[in-house]
This record gives structure tokens, sequence and C-alpha cells, in this order.
């Protein structure tokens, strides 16, 4: 098959929404979503915490999660999957190759991203609010969710960010999930096992969703920091 | 027994205050019985604004004390003493939010009323709904003094009110404050200029070197002042 009917079919799946290709794009679109709603439950407060705790250890604490930002994919997986398996700590839960094992090293992955950018952004927020807020009394962890609100087009950002990061890699959903046909396989496994078997339809396909996803974040990341710029000055 | 029902007076008694191993306040005392405008006045680095930090419970004295006729400036536990900053720190949020944030974190009741209150009692109507930080110099301290009144303080401390305004907005502001005086605000404030202080305060409190040089009636101060750095400063000679 040459490369211009590839694309001509490719496109056929995509605007036929071929059943078989919408439950891959789903999957993908779910399991990351769920990964970065989890991670940022934990990292919005965390990363809050940790701008405004003094404790010894807080600088290398911080150095530990912005290295953590450039963890590689495969590391992620490999540690989920070693947590997981049947002889590891949680290996009684059942919940390697499921989808669930695959949030979770996706939230590996997304987590130091919101916890690193939330930290700088609401230290830099306290610091310009420090003395107004203590003035009412705006003290330690009362002030976060002020800080977290004056902060959001910024979170935005990073949560958009978080979501670029999940929904594009490969080695951690591979090695977790397994890339199980109709279970567990998602547009990027897709790409890599159908690129290889040599159905390049249905891998290009998945291509144009997951760039066109790419260009609707980075829209989104956009407009969240120019509404910021407009609202915040 | 029942609660006092007002903080004043202010009781300072050898404030002192030190950072990074200079000293910057030594030894300053003063009452500020209830009403009226008393100006902080003196050149640069003398401890005026540190002096308002400190009353204001912002920073801890090294030595000596602060203290209020309530329990730490409160009343049934709402603080009664409130602060307008050099470079109002305006949220990014609109005026109307600014004003409903604080007004919920101090005092905790009737916030959209008392917001309301404020916009009508500063005639911040017109730019309620607006983002604060788009605000002009002028807007944003005449919100941040609305911001303040709102929290119904019976002392109200402002450094340097008017420092990096034009003189369209300086004069608003000083018309503000002298109706907030009318209606018996007490007021300590900060200025760098003392025609401003002869001006709006009743009462004048000369640092130097962080020392309390003299605490005089306004037109005494002026008129004739007791010391001889005092009579410098006036005379617009430097202090060092």
């Amino acid at each position: 098959m040459d490369v211009a009917s590839a694309f001509a079919a490719a496109f056929q799946l995509v605007l036929g929404l071929d059943p078989r290709f919408l439950q891959i794009v789903g999957l993908s679109l779910s399991v990351t979503l769920t990964a970065v709603v989890l991670a940022a439950l934990i990292g919005l407060p965390l990363g809050a915490w940790l701008a405004l705790a003094r404790f010894p250890g807080r600088a290398a604490l911080i150095v530990l999660i912005n290295g953590l930002m450039g963890l590689p994919p495969v590391v992620a997986g490999l540690m989920v999957f070693l947590l997981l398996s049947r002889s590891g700590p949680l290996g009684d839960w059942g919940l390697l190759f499921t989808p669930s094992a695959m949030v979770a090293a996706q939230m590996l992955l997304v987590l130091p991203i919101i916890v690193a950018l939330t930290r700088s952004t609401v230290e830099e927020l306290w610091t310009e609010y420090r003395e107004h807020f203590r003035s009412i009394g705006l003290t330690g962890l009362r002030a976060v969710p002020s800080l977290l609100w004056d902060g959001r087009f910024a979170l935005a950002t990073g949560l958009l960010a978080g979501f670029g990061r999940a929904s594009a890699e490969v080695g951690a959903v591979l090695i977790v999930g397994g890339n199980i046909a109709g279970y567990t396989r998602t547009m990027t496994t897709s790409i890599a096992l159908e690129t290889s078997k040599g159905d390049l339809p249905l891998a290009l396909g998945l291509g144009l969703v997951l760039i066109a996803l790419t260009l609707a974040i980075n829209a989104a990341a956009y407009g969240a920091s120019r509404v910021g710029a407009r609202f915040a000055g | 027994m029942r609660p006092p029902a007002t903080i004043l007076p202010l009781r300072v008694r050898g404030l002192s205050f030190a950072a990074g191993g200079r000293t910057l306040l030594e030894d300053v005392s003063f009452t500020l019985p209830r009403g009226g405008i008393t100006a902080i006045i003196g050149p640069n680095g003398a401890g005026k604004s540190l002096t308002l930090r400190l009353c204001h419970g912002l920073l801890a004295p090294l030595s000596g004390t602060v203290e209020w006729c309530g329990d730490g400036g409160r009343i049934g536990g709402t603080s009664r003493h409130a602060m307008v900053f050099q470079r109002p720190v305006m949220l990014r949020r609109s005026a109307r939010a600014n004003l409903a944030h604080a007004i919920a974190s101090v005092i905790g009741r009737d916030v959209a009323a008392r917001t309301q209150a404020a916009l009508e009692r500063f005639g911040l109507e017109a730019l309620a709904d607006r983002p604060a930080r788009l605000l002009s110099g002028g807007e944003q301290q005449r919100l941040a003094i609305a911001r303040a009144w709102a929290l119904e303080p019976e002392v109200l401390f402002l450094d340097e009110p008017s420092s990096h305004l034009d003189p369209g907005a300086t004069r608003q502001i000083e018309q503000i404050m002298t109706q907030l005086a009318q209606e018996g605000l007490t007021m300590l404030m900060t200025t760098h200029d003392f025609q401003q202080a002869r001006r709006l305060a009743g009462r004048v409190l000369f640092l130097n070197k962080g020392r309390l040089v003299e605490d005089a009636d306004t037109a005494r101060f002026f008129g004739a002042p007791a010391t001889e750095e005092a009579r410098a400063f006036i005379a617009g000679e430097l202090l060092w």
C-alpha cells in the first residue's frame, strides 16, 4: 500500500467513525483524563503546601520533583509494573494489564508536572500577597484556596501540559497495559503496533487524531494565558 | 466580664527591631488615642513603615510591646485594625471580588451587602466588575482603602498611601482620608512628604535613624520644631 492511499484510507477511518477506531480513541482519552484529574486532586494541594511550608530537606524535595518532570515514560511504566506485578507489593489487587494500571502509570508522569508548576505559581503569588493576606488573617493553609484560585490561569496551562505529556507517551501504557486489543490498546500503542504490522491507515488515522489533540491542547493553553493576561494584568 | 468595646488607646512601649545585625528601630514609645490622623514622618530608612508593620502585627518586635485595649486588637475574635499598603496588593479578580475576599476572610457575614456598601461609599460601582489589577494607580489605592474600610476597623494604618500617585489622585486619597477622620476613624499614616503631613495630620511623630525624635502637634512641630534634627528635616536638609 502506498502512502497516498494509506492517507485516503486513514481519513475514511476518521470520518467514517469506525467503531474499532473510536474505541481506541475513547479509551486513550478516558485513561489520560482520569490520570490528569486524579493527579490534579493530589498535585494542586501538594504543590501549594510545598510553596508555603518550610522544613529541612524542602530544597532537595523541590529539586527531586522538578527532576521527575523529565522521568522517562518507560521507567515510570517499569516502576508501576514492579508495584503491580503478581509478586509486587500491590500484586494482590490484580490491576496489571488493566486500564487502571495505565491510569496509575500516567499519573506518575503527570503528578510531578502539576506539583512543580503549582509550587512555583503559588510561591510567586504568596510573595506578592503575603503582607495583605497576613493583614486579613489568612495565614498558612488557610491561604491556599485563595492562592490556587488566583493562579488559575497558570495552573490550567500546567494541567494541559500534563494532559499533553500523558496522551502522547507510549512506553508506560505499553508496559503496564499490555496493549490488549479492545481492552488496553491506546492510540500510541496502536500506532506502534499497526505500523510494525504494516496497517498504515489505522496508524495514520490515530496519528491524525493525536496531532489534532496536541493542537487543541496548545490552543487551549494559549487561550488560557491570553485570558489570564487580560484579567490578571 | 464584658469585653471592651474599643481597642483604643494603642500603647507602644520601648519598641525595637533589628534585622541582619542592624538596629532599625530603637526604643520607640507613643500612645495613640481615639480619633484624628497621626503622621509618622522622617527621611528614608527612618523606620516609618517598620513602625506601622509592628503596630499592625505583621512583624514581631525584638523588644518592647504593642498593647491594644482589646486582645491583640481584636474584639470578639475579629481584628479591629486594618492596613493599606504603599503598593496596593490587588488580587487577580474583579474589584468587587477583591472587597468580598477580604470581608469574607475577616468578618465572614453579610459579605455581599458589605461589599456593595463599600463600592457605593467609595464611588467604585462603575469599576466593580473590572479586573482590579487593570485599574489605574489611583483607583487601585481607592479600592485598597475601601477594602480596609469594609473590615470596620477602629484604626487604619496607611503606609505612604499616595507616594506613587499623581497630584490629582493624591488629592482624592487625601479627601477620602479627611472624610474618614471626620467620621471618627483613627488613622496612623507614614509619609515622607511633610507637606502632606501638614495638610492631613493633627499630630506628628518624627522619626530619624530608628529613634522617635519628636512627638508633637502638627502646628507646633512645623512652627517651632524642638530639635535641630526636625528643623533640618523641615528645611529640606538631608539628615545623615
